[in-house]
């Protein structure tokens, strides 16, 4: 089985600042990944250099294909769903146009229908704000909002950024579990980028820990998840 | 100029005095110009007046470049103030008999009042913005000063006549010399006092508030009132330039103010180097080049090239301006700046 | 009573013009934040190529269907030649190319047509019908033709793909290009219908101020005037505030004649109409920056 992505000696910048220093790992097909580490680790970093929004160096290669070079909009047309950190809401447009605009680079739009059909059944609060403007929903619609985008686009790798930040924990849960479901129905696999370590260990089957731009710690979640040591000394709980 | 010094601060390296000494020679060489010339017509009286012209814009670009390249805003419009100060020493003269050289001081005056007021407004707005207002201020001028109420002071669109002051003192000198020696001296005091307040808390304040301009005000800096202070110093700079600019010209009319005017003060400031003093003088040299031979130029240009149509000298400042954004955005003097930094660490080692 | 009726008319067919030329400013705006100071001059030099074309035979609506295309191009490559190396450089440099731009087309246009003023055709005939005596019919179709642009580019942004892309590109770049937007093309196509929309606004404008190289200074600063009054990043206020400023700018005139004949003191007319302007620029930059309708922005450190 080859891995679905795949990245060695990957380096990042903020202007002259470097944020990564030669991240490797890879990510198969399928499952849950989550990247944990402290702020400032590089988590975010990661998922930006991937979809080319930082510049970056090293290989990138997603499904086999070299992407380290490409821009933005054809890494995303390759598969590649980012739900960005701060959701990314178009505020201005409605809620049925934030989901039409993701269908917007596939060649194919007989689907888009069926697509928004799939996404308000994973959705449905969605469907009943469909023509509200989308700057006028909560931040935990909004979030909705952000994944449901992303699955029109029919991804097969979502990288999600902080998907729980700022919402009340019921509304998290009941994300995480959508995310679960549309991860094992719809076969999308998923990066997960998390501040709240334990959240994001329940839900992922993988986890690698970040330290300063490098990897410290790579393994199934449930071992990370009951290994004190590592909890203690880099997810703080 | 040999001295590049930019906006670079002023240290007591050795070789900065050996290029003060010789910018101080070659003032005084400018100066002796025209009597070493006497009357042998070795140098025209066109010549003189091309020079002082050039020295004139020279002055305009400078308060262009406090206000844009040390305090970061920009204006469009610094037309505007050109006018303003040369009809306010052709009203002078011509209306009220007022010595030539005492219009320059109240030119001065009233520019820095109205430009501070300008300044007020404007100081709330920024970048594109202010560009906007002062923009809008350029294509009006020349309609404001038709104005119907102003007419017995401006007389309309047929302008005001002067004629030359002659030289005082019985000097040897024809007007035209006379003219260039008077504009040059103010010149040297113009750039000496700009030169002196970038030096100064308030310069420093002033460059602050074009880096950061949130930054200064948390440290304390006013910055509005500093924004409209420095636009009246540069309407005060750009005032004196008109004032001085009518009374070489003789002449003063609307249409000698059009948004052109204030296109060629922005491609001086912007060919010189708008963060740097000896820039204005590079400035001022080529805006009044420009006026002078682009027609020509152009006209070759287009023979040499075939084209089927006549360029105009606009084609030309166009170009210019949008090419030396890529290539060298600091201007000449940035440019030569940047290379006598590429060379000197080789000339040290 | 009857004067007022014409004046408002007259006014509102100026406005339609500056409503398109408003458009065409906050399309530019709203997508890169910058205020395009040469598509005044980007109009003229349009409305000269339609006119040339009408001069080599071509019939008006043809002509002016081949100008839109030529300056939809003209717009485009602008952005993706000129522009586009210099994303993210200080305002200052941006400003001085859009000036720069302004005086190569100003003065490509004397070197081509000569500065002489020509008369331009209008398409409309010349017909009288009731009300005629208020409103001329090149001054209805003005507004008209206006009115069906301005229609139309709603409906391409409201309802198709690409409106929407280039909406979404418009309001956040970042987001837009996760969703495989590409937001580069987005700004030059905002590009080129900014420069299309300029070359309808001048040739229907051309027949009543005649074609010359000056004749679009004043008109993009009534453009800009409504794009302010209406709000920068609002294109229907836009729209608004150009109608507003073009009926604004004839009821000045209108009363400042009325002062003079009752008072016999002249204080404002037709020779003011670029101050006037400038008067209402800087009144809305200063007292009331978002306009009417315009969003106030939040500046961050």
């Amino acid at each position: 089985m080859t891995a679905l992505l795949e990245i060695g000696g990957l380096k990042a910048y903020y202007g002259a600042t470097q944020a990564l220093h030669g991240l490797a790992f890879s990510l198969d097909k399928g499952g849950i990944t989550t990247l944990l580490g402290a702020n400032g680790a590089g988590k975010t970093t990661t998922l930006r250099a991937i979809c080319g929004m930082v510049r970056r160096e090293g290989t990138i290669r997603f499904d086999g294909q070299p992407i380290d070079t490409m821009a933005t909009e054809d890494i995303v047309r390759l598969g590649v769903a980012h739900v960005p950190e701060g959701r990314g809401t178009f505020v201005g447009l409605s809620v049925e146009e934030n989901l039409k605009i993701a269908s917007y680079g596939r060649r194919d739009k007989t689907h888009v229908p069926r697509d928004l059909e799939l996404v308000f059944t994973y959705f449905p609060r969605l469907k009943e704000r469909i023509h509200q403007q989308a700057g006028t929903l909560s931040g935990g619609e909004q979030q909705m909002l952000a994944i449901a985008r992303a699955l029109m686009l029919g991804p097969r790798l979502m990288l999600l950024d902080e998907p729980s930040f700022g919402l009340a924990p019921l509304i998290v849960q009941e994300i995480f579990h959508i995310m679960r479901r549309i991860n094992e129905e719809e076969g999308v696999s998923m990066l997960l980028v998390e501040q709240n370590a334990a959240l994001a260990l329940d839900l992922a089957d993988n986890a690698y820990v970040l330290e300063t731009g490098n990897v410290v710690m790579a393994g199934p979640a449930a071992d990370i998840r009951n290994d004190e040591g590592i909890r203690k000394s880099y997810l703080g709980y | 100029m040999t001295a590049i010094t930019s906006a670079a601060p002023m240290t007591d390296d050795p070789r900065r005095s050996l290029g003060s000494y010789a910018m101080i020679g070659l003032l005084v060489l400018a100066a002796a110009l025209p009597f070493l010339v006497g009357k042998s017509g070795w140098i025209s009286n066109f010549t003189f007046l091309q020079l002082s012209l050039m020295i004139v814009y020279a002055i305009a670009v400078l308060g262009l470049n406090l206000l844009t390249g040390f305090n970061g805003q920009i204006s469009l419009g610094h037309g505007a103030f050109f006018a303003v100060g040369a009809y306010t020493a052709a009203i002078l003269i011509d209306q009220y008999s007022v010595n030539a050289w005492l219009t320059l001081p109240i030119a001065a005056i009233l520019c820095f009042v109205i430009g501070y007021l300008f300044g007020l407004p404007a100081l709330r707005l920024e970048g594109h913005y202010l560009a906007l207002a002062t923009f809008g201020l350029a294509i009006a001028v020349p309609q404001m000063l038709k104005y119907r109420h102003l007419e017995p002071f401006t007389n309309g669109v047929m302008g005001i006549n002067l004629i030359k002051p002659d030289p005082p003192f019985g000097l040897p000198l024809s007007s035209d010399q006379w003219m260039y020696l008077a504009v040059l001296v103010v010149a040297v005091f113009m750039f000496w006092m700009a030169r002196n307040l970038l030096n100064s808390r308030p310069g420093r304040a002033m460059t602050a508030i074009r880096d950061h301009t949130m930054a200064a005000g948390t440290m304390g800096i006013d910055t509005s009132r500093y924004k409209a202070t420095v636009f009246g110093i540069s309407a005060l700079y750009v005032g004196v330039a008109g004032a001085l600019h009518a009374i070489i010209f003789e002449f003063v009319s609307p249409d000698s103010f059009r948004f052109e005017l204030s296109i060629a003060i922005l491609v001086g400031a912007v060919v010189g180097g708008v963060a740097s003093l000896p820039g204005a003088v590079i400035g001022g040299i080529f805006v009044q080049f420009i006026e002078k031979y682009a027609d020509a130029m152009t006209k070759k240009i287009s023979q040499a090239i075939h084209l089927p149509l006549e360029l105009q000298p606009w084609t030309l400042y166009g170009l210019t301006l949008i090419v030396l954004i890529y290539v060298m955005p600091g201007g000449i003097a940035g440019g030569l700046a940047m290379l006598w930094a590429k060379i000197k660490p080789r000339q040290g080692g | 009573m009857e004067q007022l009726i014409q004046q408002i008319a007259s006014g509102l067919a100026s406005g339609a013009i500056y409503a398109l030329l408003a458009l065409a400013l906050v399309m530019i705006f709203t997508a890169t934040d910058h205020l395009n100071f040469a598509q005044g001059e980007m109009a003229m030099f349009s409305t000269y190529v339609c006119w040339q074309l009408i001069q080599l035979g071509v019939p008006f609506w043809p002509a002016l269907g081949l100008t839109i295309v030529f300056s939809f191009i003209l717009g485009l490559s602008i952005e993706r030649i000129i522009l586009r190396p210099l994303h993210g450089s200080p305002i200052l440099s941006i400003v001085v190319v859009f000036i720069g731009l302004l005086a190569i087309f100003h003065s490509l246009a004397g070197s081509i047509w000569s500065h002489t003023i020509k008369t331009f055709p209008s398409p409309f005939p010349n017909v009288s019908f009731a009300g005629s005596g208020y409103i001329g019919a090149h001054q209805i179709g003005m507004i008209a033709v206006s009115l069906i642009m301005l229609f139309a580019l709603f409906a391409f942004f409201r309802f198709t793909p690409l409106g929407l892309a280039m909406r979404a590109a418009a309001q956040n770049p970042v987001s837009a290009r996760l969703v495989g937007v590409r937001v580069d093309w987005m700004l030059a196509l905002g590009w080129g219908l900014a420069a299309s929309i300029g070359a309808v606004a001048g040739a229907m404008v051309a027949p009543v101020v005649y074609l010359e190289p000056n004749m679009m200074a004043s008109i993009l600063l009534y453009g800009f005037a409504g794009a302010l009054v209406g709000g920068i990043s609002s294109p229907g206020g836009a729209v608004f505030g150009g109608f507003l400023v073009g009926v604004l700018e004839n009821l000045v005139a209108y009363f400042g004649n009325l002062t003079e004949k009752a008072f016999g003191i002249y204080i404002v007319g037709n020779g003011e109409k670029l101050t006037v302007a400038l008067i209402i620029v800087i009144a809305i930059l200063t007292l009331k920056p978002a306009g009417l309708f315009g969003r106030t922005t939040v500046k961050r450190v």
